[in-house]
């Protein structure tokens, strides 16, 4: 019987691209600096790669401007084309799926399984949901008092600086690039320094489906040279920031004290994820499991609180552990393999120092707790009971496979409970009662709340967070509000007919 | 993909090919059975009916004949591929419009073949099929193919305890007839938004033009599309079409033709079971020309309007109102551009002006041309057929014509172009809009202020300033008055091919809105 096969990694990945993508070329860095980039499941060096400053992104957002510049080839393209070229980028990177999830599970360590059916799969959707809307873009027609004839343009917004983290290189470029081209903008795009090789393949793959020099700029580079000069920069129109709220907040700083540039953010989340009584108790105990270990706990969604209805606490608990033992961690290349390591050494250094303040503070650890005795920047499925509000692994985001357990026994107190953080990215219900269902996800202070299910995202929909967790909102229909800029004009017209 | 024909047309290889596309040679009519299911059926009845090249009037193949048992059998097909739990209702949206994207693709691939089809049989020039009909085709595809996963009801604050929101759900089996006068970017009109929102379709294509039609069901096939959601029965209007119109089991026809038709199909679609209705009719379309246009360009564009596709649309500028200062002008520079315009061959690269669609509507065309001359209008050039030319009638123009005149109120559906004279801006808009129809209307001015308030005062559900015929499928069409009844195209399509269902929750109570 003919076995389905999964799909195969390339075996050797040779001179990935390593230069600063701008006017459809590559360059060195003006300063002549590199930066290296690391395997995480093995520590080793990948290679090294040009390092963007500010002299690089002075360069970029020259070539950007150019490129918006009124009567260039992509101001007056028609918005069906653009259209076509992201359809056509979508295509692209679908041929390459392969070397692309081969690429991405070596910068950033995560199974190359998930890499493939998770990462390059949400990339080519999102471009093609991106595609399709380029030419949909309405302004409206509007009944003004008086004798006016008022209409409104959707233009693109200009140069948009767009910084992504490491934890979903590729998705997050994805996320990041369809609507901003969509909508008609040009691009400077810094991607992490831990993890900047597919965002770099791209570049090669924008060319190739033959976006103008100068629309999409890739600058590999570190945060506080080439982010905060993306940020600060005085020709950059707009900021899309995804990444830490610490950093967030320089960002929407520097936006202010610079020119005002339009900001949109995600950012961190301490996700709770609400366990009722009645809920569907396997479907429970594995999304939340999944919610809080998928990518090695490196998701701004992780949901990192567990809140457990008491009658349920103690076998939840039970089946929780069990789980997160049979959890397999390894080599990202092994089929087998369901979670990798940690993408750096600082990562891995700072998941353990907040498992450690959890053991401190009293939680009761259950399972894991420590790095395995191996190459790589491993950290073993966690898992904590018995967890109080106060604690820091309750209060604190971890970006780690650290699991937290909480008791709870009325839904007023746990909604409330819930609430009670600074951030509001997402959240979680499990219960099978419509009332509770709808009830709590009206109530929960959280920008995606999932009902019966974790981590279900589609580009179809609209993603951002609550309170600190963010400003403004990534994919759906409304993500294009984002990047766009809205004229009003209105004519003088005389003999009003409605 | 073979590159502007050459293979086919025998030129070798390695010889320079030619600028422009040519037509392909057709052997054998591989298509030409009634398409259910994914598969090829005779008629039920035996029947089959020929389709003819108007340009050499010799038969171009037999095509199996629809009537009613076999719209029957289309309408089950279709019912059960759309039923809940099918294959295509549990398809994501956005693989809905991936088989779109699909299909479009295959258009492509399938250009110079369609477009030849086309030619044959509608007799318009291979170049307007290849350059207009398929990129049209094409793009329609693909803007709809965009729409599949973006189509969202909504959530409402309503009073006390409830949550509630909108599904746009699709409306079910869509019928739709179809016109022989663009008959493959007619038949992507219909289907791509259809498709789009997840019905299930029954396709009549015009008895005279069924061929492209036919051939793409093969490519829905091969696109991926599940057996029965594209059902294709070629046949007649009183026959199949009239089956259509009046099926229990149809819950939307949507029709493109004539206006007197279009009151048949929307009564039988209210004495059978209410399905909803949308109507695509005949126009009588103005273009009003100041005397600050840019002359030229104006004659240019409302002779594109009155002569393109043999004056065979349903736009076609059959009133051409010219302000008195320009009047004598404007005729005289049309007139010299009628003269040359190139009559010949369809599959010639120079032809732009074919064939009529059939005796029909020749005689039709003659008869008014006729009714011009005795109701006193000037004949300026043409007004008759092309000498020992079948279905060939010159491009032919009118001037001096009078609002009450047979050729001024009446769709001609020829290549007769009317002009009028007017003084005023009041008096020209009132006349533009004394007619039954309103389906386009044009302003050629250079002022912003006429064109704005002309433009906003004209009853057409397109008003094109400075242009004429400029169609896209971002943007909607249809008509006012008795030129139809909804808006194909943009956006506007997606609600004439949904059904808002209207879901609420009462909760036992709620904390918040």
């Amino acid at each position: 019987m003919a076995k389905k096969c999964l799909p195969l990694n390339i075996p050797h990945v040779s001179e990935p691209l390593e230069g600063i993508f701008i006017n459809n070329e590559w360059h060195d860095s003006v300063s002549g600096k590199v930066f290296s980039t690391y395997n995480p499941a093995t520590g080793e060096k990948i290679c090294d790669v040009q390092e963007a400053d500010k002299a690089d992104v002075d360069k970029a957002v020259q070539a950007a401007r150019l490129a918006f510049s009124l009567g260039s080839v992509w101001r007056k393209m028609d918005a069906s084309e653009r259209g076509r070229l992201l359809f056509k980028l979508a295509n692209l990177v679908e041929r390459d799926s392969a070397y692309l999830a081969t690429l991405e599970s070596l910068d950033t360590g995560k199974p190359f399984l998930s890499s493939f059916f998770v990462d390059l799969q949400g990339t080519i959707k999102t471009f093609r949901y991106f595609a399709g809307w380029a030419d949909k873009i309405h302004g409206s027609t509007i009944p003004t008092d008086g004798e006016y004839f008022t209409l409104t343009r959707h233009e693109p917004i200009g140069v948009c600086g767009q910084i992504v983290p490491w934890n979903f290189p590729l998705v997050m470029t994805a996320w990041k690039l369809g609507p901003a081209l969509s909508c008609g903008n040009t691009v400077v795009l810094k991607p992490a320094e831990q993890t900047p090789l597919t965002c770099l393949y791209i570049g090669a793959l924008i060319k190739e489906a033959g976006f103008p020099p100068g629309v999409v700029n890739i600058l590999p580079g570190y945060g506080p040279t080439a982010g905060a000069a993306i940020a600060s920069h005085m020709g950059i129109d707009k900021v899309a920031f995804t990444g830490s709220t610490e950093v967030g907040k320089l960002i929407q700083e520097a936006a202010g004290k610079s020119n005002l540039k339009r900001v949109t953010l995600e950012l961190g989340g301490k996700n709770p994820n609400i366990i009722f009584a009645d809920a569907d108790f396997e479907l429970a105990v594995e999304q939340a499991h999944q919610g809080v270990f998928f990518n090695s706990g490196q998701c701004c969604t992780a949901g990192s609180r567990i809140f457990v209805e008491e009658p349920i606490y103690e076998e939840f608990v039970r089946r929780s552990v069990e789980r997160a033992q049979r959890r397999t961690v390894g080599n990202p290349f092994d089929p087998t393999t369901e979670q990798g390591p940690q993408v750096s050494a600082e990562q891995q250094s700072r998941v353990l120092e907040l498992i450690q303040s959890g053991i401190t503070e009293g939680a009761k650890l259950e399972c894991g707790g420590k790095a395995p005795p191996s190459k790589g920047f491993f950290v073993e499925p966690t898992v904590f009971s018995d967890v109080q509000d106060h604690m820091r692994i309750a209060k604190e985001e971890i970006f780690g496979p650290v699991q937290q357990i909480m008791k709870f026994k009325t839904i007023e107190e746990v909604i409330e409970r819930a609430n009670n953080t600074e951030y509001g990215l997402a959240a979680a219900v499990f219960t099978t009662d419509l009332n509770k269902a709808m009830n709590v996800s009206a109530a929960l202070q959280a920008g995606t709340v999932w009902i019966n299910c974790y981590n279900a995202l589609s580009c179809q929909c609209p993603f951002g967070g609550f309170k600190m967790s963010g400003n403004g909102r990534e994919l759906g229909e409304i993500g294009l509000k984002e990047y766009t800029e809205v004229k009003t004009i209105t004519m003088k017209m005389s003999g009003k007919k409605s | 993909m073979a590159q502007n024909g050459t293979i086919e047309n025998g030129l070798a290889r390695n010889a320079c090919p030619p600028p422009l596309p040519q037509p392909v040679k057709i052997p054998e009519i591989k298509h030409t059975k009634i398409f259910i299911n994914n598969e090829w059926h005779t008629a039920i009845k035996g029947k089959t009916f020929p389709t003819i090249n108007p340009a050499t009037g010799v038969k171009i193949c037999d095509v199996e004949e629809a009537d009613k048992a076999d719209v029957d059998e289309a309408v089950k097909a279709a019912k059960a591929a759309g039923q809940r739990g099918s294959e295509w209702r549990r398809m994501d949206a956005s693989s809905r419009g991936g088989l779109l994207h699909r299909l479009a693709d295959l258009l492509e691939r399938e250009r110079f073949v369609l477009a030849t089809l086309e030619s044959m049989d509608t007799g318009k020039p291979f170049l307007h099929a290849f350059f207009v009909d398929l990129d049209g085709s094409i793009k329609t595809l693909r803007y709809y193919a965009g729409w599949a996963d973006k189509i969202h009801g909504k959530t409402m604050p309503v009073d006390e305890n409830f949550v509630c929101f909108t599904k746009h759900e699709p409306v079910g089996v869509c019928g739709a007839i179809i016109p022989w006068n663009f008959p493959l970017l007619m038949f992507t009109w219909k289907i791509a938004p259809a498709l789009a929102c997840g019905n299930t379709v029954v396709i009549k294509p015009a008895e005279q033009t069924p061929l492209t039609a036919l051939h793409v069901g093969a490519l829905i096939k091969e696109a991926g599309f599940p057996p029965g959601v594209v059902n294709i029965v070629p046949g007649f209007g009183p026959t199949a079409g009239a089956a259509i119109a009046s099926h229990m089991n149809i819950d939307k026809v949507a029709f493109t033709g004539s206006t007197e038709v279009g009151q048949l199909i929307k009564a039988a679609a209210a004495k059978s079971n209410l399905k909803r209705v949308t109507l695509e009719l005949g126009g009588k379309n103005p273009c009003i020309v100041f005397a600050d246009s840019d002359l030229q360009s104006a004659v240019e564009e409302t002779q594109k309007g009155s002569f393109f596709n043999q004056g065979q649309a349903c736009t076609a500028a059959s009133r051409v109102y010219v302000e008195e200062p320009i009047y004598d002008e404007f005729v005289r520079l049309s007139v010299e551009r009628a003269k040359n315009i190139a009559i010949g061959d369809p599959m010639e690269p120079r032809t732009s002006h074919g064939p009529q669609i059939d005796q029909h509507q020749f005689d039709k065309i003659l008869e008014l041309v006729a009714s011009g001359k005795k109701e006193g209008a000037t004949l300026e050039c043409g007004g008759c057929a092309v000498e020992d030319r079948g279905l060939f009638i010159h491009p032919t123009i009118f001037s001096d014509v009078k609002d009450h005149m047979r050729i001024a109120k009446e769709e001609i559906f020829g290549p007769v172009q009317c002009i009028m004279k007017f003084k005023m801006q009041e008096e020209v808009i009132d006349r533009a809009n004394s007619s039954q129809y309103g389906l386009t209307a044009a302003v050629f001015t250079r002022d912003v202020h006429r064109a704005m308030s002309v433009s906003a005062a004209l009853e057409a559900g397109t008003v094109w300033v400075n242009c004429y015929n400029a169609l896209h499928a971002q943007a909607p069409f249809g008509g006012f008055k008795m030129s139809g009844n909804g808006r194909e195209l943009g956006e506007y399509a997606l609600a004439e091919y949904t059904e808002v269902k209207a879901i609420t929750i009462k909760l036992r109570e709620q904390l918040t809105l």
